[in-house]
């Protein structure tokens, strides 16, 4: 039945690809377009142009924590003699600055632009379909995360600053404009920014698992997807289930806001002055934001290790270890991942019993996240490695999510998590473990899949240069910053001049910010790559990595539908690289099996 | 300046690097090569880096532990504190052991099987016994450190035993009060509405629902005089601030007046044992001493946002949370003094910082403290009850009553707010 309705499908397609190819304009080629190549190249553009932004914050705040007090030309050129006289960073704007660059890093680049650029590029084409299922909501996707953008962006500009009460947006501090400045105007615009981004993640994750489940070509059982679809799909879920759970955070706190309820505000005298409300829990609001914010983490993760999948896998030439192991791996991280949120608020004075239960969970995450790690190292035991680029970022990825995984060890366990809670250990853990590892994938993704994006290589060598720089510098970064949050320097401080106890680790900090730098330039390496490959970057052929996906098997130039004829049918699963018996290395997942194959699967 | 320079070094460098890809990219289509053929000699380069990235990574970590051990925090100056250390230690050797041993694998794998195109793969797609090993072995491990951490969680969380005394520890926009019990050894219940001036925590007695009684008919009386005087030329929006702000004043008198009543009947019932009971002799102060080895209560609260309390040498960290007093129980071991000798620097002081982002001063909201021998801590305390918190001057309370329009009516009587509270209460604004 499944099968016939497919026929059907898939015939009507290849009618609909022969006889009316219609002539698009330029809008809705290029503007408001419903191609999910189209769409993927948007959200990726866009991150990239965020990403940056953010990039710039990350160096002026690092510069104030290297050189406190000390002016510098770049700060004052961004922030203006505003928020920066002489070049010395006002300390409401150090926080707007932190707030924002975590608030672009998780949800515009590695959320929207993560999850938007690499589902929308390979879910139909992985998968063997002509296009999203409903092109439409992909493309009110793409430009509510557009608008979402451009509303955080805006918010930058408006009098008393951004938002600034750190990306968690804990009230009371964030929903009282007499706490702080950023809790004005441009707090409400992070809000609408962000409710509008949670429509854009929530359309976006519809689609990829209607998609996933209903358009898969014929003989593309879910035992046979790749493990980068099997990545986006609970991605996808777990978005769907949590995002709105921070839509209603965010709509009771405009609420609390606005219109004077007491959701999350109780018994607060602030500005000489005894507010009225009473009876609400600013706990309340924790427990909806991490119950979005701990699955967020996997949202942001899970993409990446799909990614990494693929890429450690083709460039090993040797099927990834373990293929069920992996999907179940992905299945048990996603399941716990909704019952672990918790341990971000065993200080906030809730039940220790209830800790103890978060403590747990928590840890149990370790023996998944653990099957993973080993099984990459066994799929890179005995392969014959090509490094590419984006191979490079994987082997990479791996390494950091070893080294942020096992300090999450350490905050998982609550008794621990009393000294540590909040300090820079707890910077250095996430940013290691999401942000770099995240980052890594998603370079990995740019990397192995611009050829199939635009048709052009990226320059290698160039690439090269970027990844080690990188990867140098985000050690050079991260692994001194456990250290400073060691010796028990707290996160969020402007400056650490008036605690003589942590003058030790100030050496540290300039350490950091030198290496941060470095590491910051290090991108113009590859967004110069980038857009110079667009339009100059050598012409790819049609499959320049011997991959075994569907994706490189349709025509480099892009097309309505994605393939010219019938789609094509799977016969097999995505990884069998290097097969004994067959005289590739590699066997598409498109090749019937032979008379007496096996097909074999991890 | 100098750092202007190196600045524009470094971007000088990168776009160096960028015309010499250039170059060799344009060498690259003249030879013919294509980007996505990797050469062996490239692939090697690459092999080769990966094995000396580890070495360059476990030397830096090293390094970075070696010299920077005893810059970390030192001995932890609470009984509990000792645990957690321990329980960290544990937790550190399990996880370098993890550490070293994993990354050595990735970085050697990753340079040892580098592409060689006489050589296939080892087609390897799964092996169950191998995928249950490494599935029960960190399952084993981590029982072993939930059970372990969790035992130390409870010891901390526990109930603190009977009697312990009790120091509040009281958190606002942009400093830290303590407040030690007085005579009786309890603290007094408290009440945010009734914080000011003279009140900052806000606790109940008497003579603070009075004072701020009367600080609230005072401010009715101004603002209705004011509206009486100016009303008419007032332009509208201000005009309605004002008559919300009378409301508003005269809803916050109810309230209070409700807490008096109920103050009143829970010492008429219980006495000495009322909570309302215990404020008057409650020692208010911008010091924060603790005697060494002697259990103790803190109990947390905040005036206006989230702060947290966070004493890393004693390594205890609680949030002050608006509306929710939290507690924290300990033992400090080690004096200020003795503490001095240990880190060999003799102006080191304990301190008690802000640890949850809380606006623009957050980074220096702290208090020094010390602890300090039993018998300085007496002597420290007994100076320190002089001072009680009733003990402070009440505010001085106009002696003119006014008469407002023609519903409300307030007369200034300090020694019967009930009525005037009644007349403020029932009466509707002028307009």
């Amino acid at each position: 039945m499944g099968a016939i309705a497919h026929d059907t499908h898939a015939a009507h397609h290849d009618a609909h690809a022969a006889h009316h190819h219609h002539q698009e304009s330029w809008v809705t080629k290029y503007i408001f377009s419903q191609d999910h190549k189209m769409i993927s190249k948007q959200y990726l553009i866009t991150a990239i142009i965020m990403a940056w932004v953010a990039v710039i914050m990350s160096i002026m705040f690092r510069l104030q924590l290297a050189w406190p007090d000390e002016g510098f030309a770049f700060t004052n050129f961004f922030l203006g003699d505003k928020w920066a006289p002489e070049g010395v960073l006002n300390p409401n704007m150090y926080l707007a600055l932190v707030t924002i660059h975590g608030t672009i890093m998780v949800f515009f680049v590695l959320t929207g632009g993560l999850s938007g650029t690499f589902s929308n590029l390979l879910i139909p084409f992985q998968l063997g379909a002509r296009d999203m299922a409903s092109g439409f909501l992909n493309m009110l996707s793409y430009w509510f995360f557009f608008l979402s953008s451009i509303l955080m962006l805006a918010s930058l500009f408006v009098e008393g600053g951004p938002a600034s009460g750190g990306w968690t947006v804990y009230p009371p501090l964030s929903a009282l404009p007499q706490a702080m400045p950023g809790s004005g105007t441009g707090m409400t615009l992070w809000l609408l920014s962000m409710a509008i981004f949670i429509a854009s993640a929530l359309l976006g994750g519809l689609n990829y698992v209607v998609t996933i489940l209903n358009l898969r070509t014929k003989g593309m059982k879910m035992t046979r997807m790749p493990l980068t679809i099997w990545a986006f799909f609970i991605t996808a879920v777990l978005g769907i289930l949590s995002f709105p759970v921070l839509l209603s955070a965010a709509l009771l706190l405009l609420l609390d806001r606005s219109l004077g309820t007491s959701f999350y505000l109780s018994e607060i005298h602030i500005g000489g002055e005894a507010l009225e409300n009473s009876g609400g829990s600013p706990i309340l609001f924790q427990h909806l934001f991490w119950f979005l914010g701990h699955p967020e983490v996997y949202i942001v993760l899970l993409p990446a290790l799909g990614i990494t999948s693929e890429v450690i896998a083709t460039n090993s030439r040797k099927p990834i270890f373990g293929y069920r192991a992996m999907i179940g791996s992905i299945l048990a991280i996603g399941f716990l991942s909704f019952i672990v949120w918790g341990h971000h608020m065993y200080l906030t004075g809730m039940n220790p019993f209830l800790g103890s239960v978060f403590v747990f969970t928590t840890l149990l995450i370790a023996i998944p996240s653990a099957v993973k790690v080993f099984n990459y190292l066994t799929t890179l035991w005995r392969g014959n490695i090509i490094f590419t680029p984006a191979m490079l970022f994987s082997v990479g990825l791996v390494a950091t999510f070893i080294a942020g995984g096992l300090t999450g060890i350490i905050l998982a366990d609550s008794a621990l998590d009393i000294n540590v809670h909040d300090t820079y250990f707890v910077v250095a853990h996430f940013h290691v473990v999401m942000g770099m590892s995240a980052i890594f994938g998603m370079f990995a993704g740019v990397y192995h899949w611009f050829p199939r994006m635009y048709g052009r290589m990226m320059n290698t060598k160039l690439g090269y240069a970027h990844f080690w720089i990188t990867f140098i510098c985000a050690f050079g970064v991260f692994l001194p910053m456990h250290f400073v949050g060691l010796a028990g320097a707290p996160r969020r401080y402007y400056s650490y001049s008036e605690f003589p106890y942590l003058s030790g680790v100030a050496d540290l900090n300039v350490m950091i910010t030198i290496f941060a730098i470095i590491g910051g330039l290090a991108q113009v390496l590859f967004t110069y790559n980038f857009f110079y490959s667009i339009y100059r970057g050598q012409k790819t052929v049609q499959n320049p990595w011997r991959a075994n996906t569907l994706e490189w098997t349709a025509p480099i130039e892009h097309m309505h539908g994605n393939w010219p004829g019938a789609i094509p049918t799977v016969h097999r699963w995505p990884y069998d690289y290097s097969k004994p018996g067959k005289a590739e290395d590699f066997v598409p997942q498109d090749v019937p099996l032979e008379h007496g194959e096996e097909e074999d699967h991890g | 300046m100098t750092k202007l320079l190196i600045i524009v070094v470094l971007v000088l460098g990168v776009l160096a690097i960028v015309r010499l890809s250039r170059v060799y990219e344009l060498t690259a289509t003249l030879r013919g090569k294509r980007e996505e053929e990797i050469t062996d000699r490239d692939n090697r380069m690459n092999a080769r880096f990966m094995w000396l990235f580890c070495i360059l990574y476990f030397g830096f970590f090293l390094w970075l532990l070696f010299r920077y051990s005893d810059r970390m925090l030192p001995v932890s100056a609470s009984e509990h504190g000792v645990w957690t250390d321990q329980l960290m230690d544990v937790n550190w050797i399990i996880i370098f052991i993890v550490f070293f041993i994993t990354n050595t694998l990735l970085f050697y794998f990753a340079g040892r099987y580098v592409f060689d195109k006489n050589r296939k793969a080892y087609y390897l797609a799964h092996n169950n016994k191998l995928e249950l090993i490494w599935t029960v072995i960190p399952a084993i491990v981590l029982i072993g450190i939930i059970i372990y951490g969790l035992s130390i969680w409870n010891r901390i969380t526990a109930h603190s035993p009977e009697g312990t005394a009790q120091v509040e520890l009281y958190a606002k926009q942009f400093d830290w009060t303590a407040r030690y019990p007085g005579k009786d050894g309890l603290l007094g219940a408290t009440d945010y509405r009734l914080i000011n001036d003279n009140n900052p925590l806000g606790i109940v007695t008497k003579g603070s629902i009075q004072t701020r009684l009367m600080e609230l008919v005072v401010d009715i009386n101004a603002t209705v005089e004011k509206l009486k005087n100016e009303g008419e030329y007032l332009p509208p929006t201000q005009l309605a601030e004002l008559i919300d702000h009378v409301e508003k004043q005269k809803r916050m008198m109810r309230k209070i007046t409700n807490l008096k009543v109920m103050m009143e009947q829970d010492i008429a019932e219980k006495g000495e044992a009322s909570s309302y009971a215990h404020g008057s002799d409650d020692v208010v102060i911008k010091e924060f001493h603790l005697p060494v080895r002697r259990d103790i209560e803190l109990v947390i609260r905040s005036r206006d946002v989230i702060h947290s309390a966070y004493i890393p040498h004693l390594r205890m960290q609680m949030n002050a949370v608006p509306g929710m007093p939290t507690r924290f129980h300990m033992k400090p071991t080690i004096t200020t003094d003795s503490m001095r000798v240990v880190v060999e620097d003799d102006k080191f002081d304990f301190v008690l910082l802000c640890n949850k982002i809380c606006g623009a001063s957050h980074f220096n909201m702290q208090m020094p403290l010390v602890v300090e021998s039993q018998t300085a801590y007496e002597t420290w305390y007994a100076e320190a009850m002089k001072k009680p918190f009733e003990g402070a001057p009440v505010a001085e309370v106009p002696a003119a009553a006014v008469a407002v329009g023609d519903t409300v009516f307030v007369q200034t009587d300090t020694s019967n707010t009930a009525v005037v509270v009644t007349a403020v209460a029932n009466g509707s604004t002028t307009h």
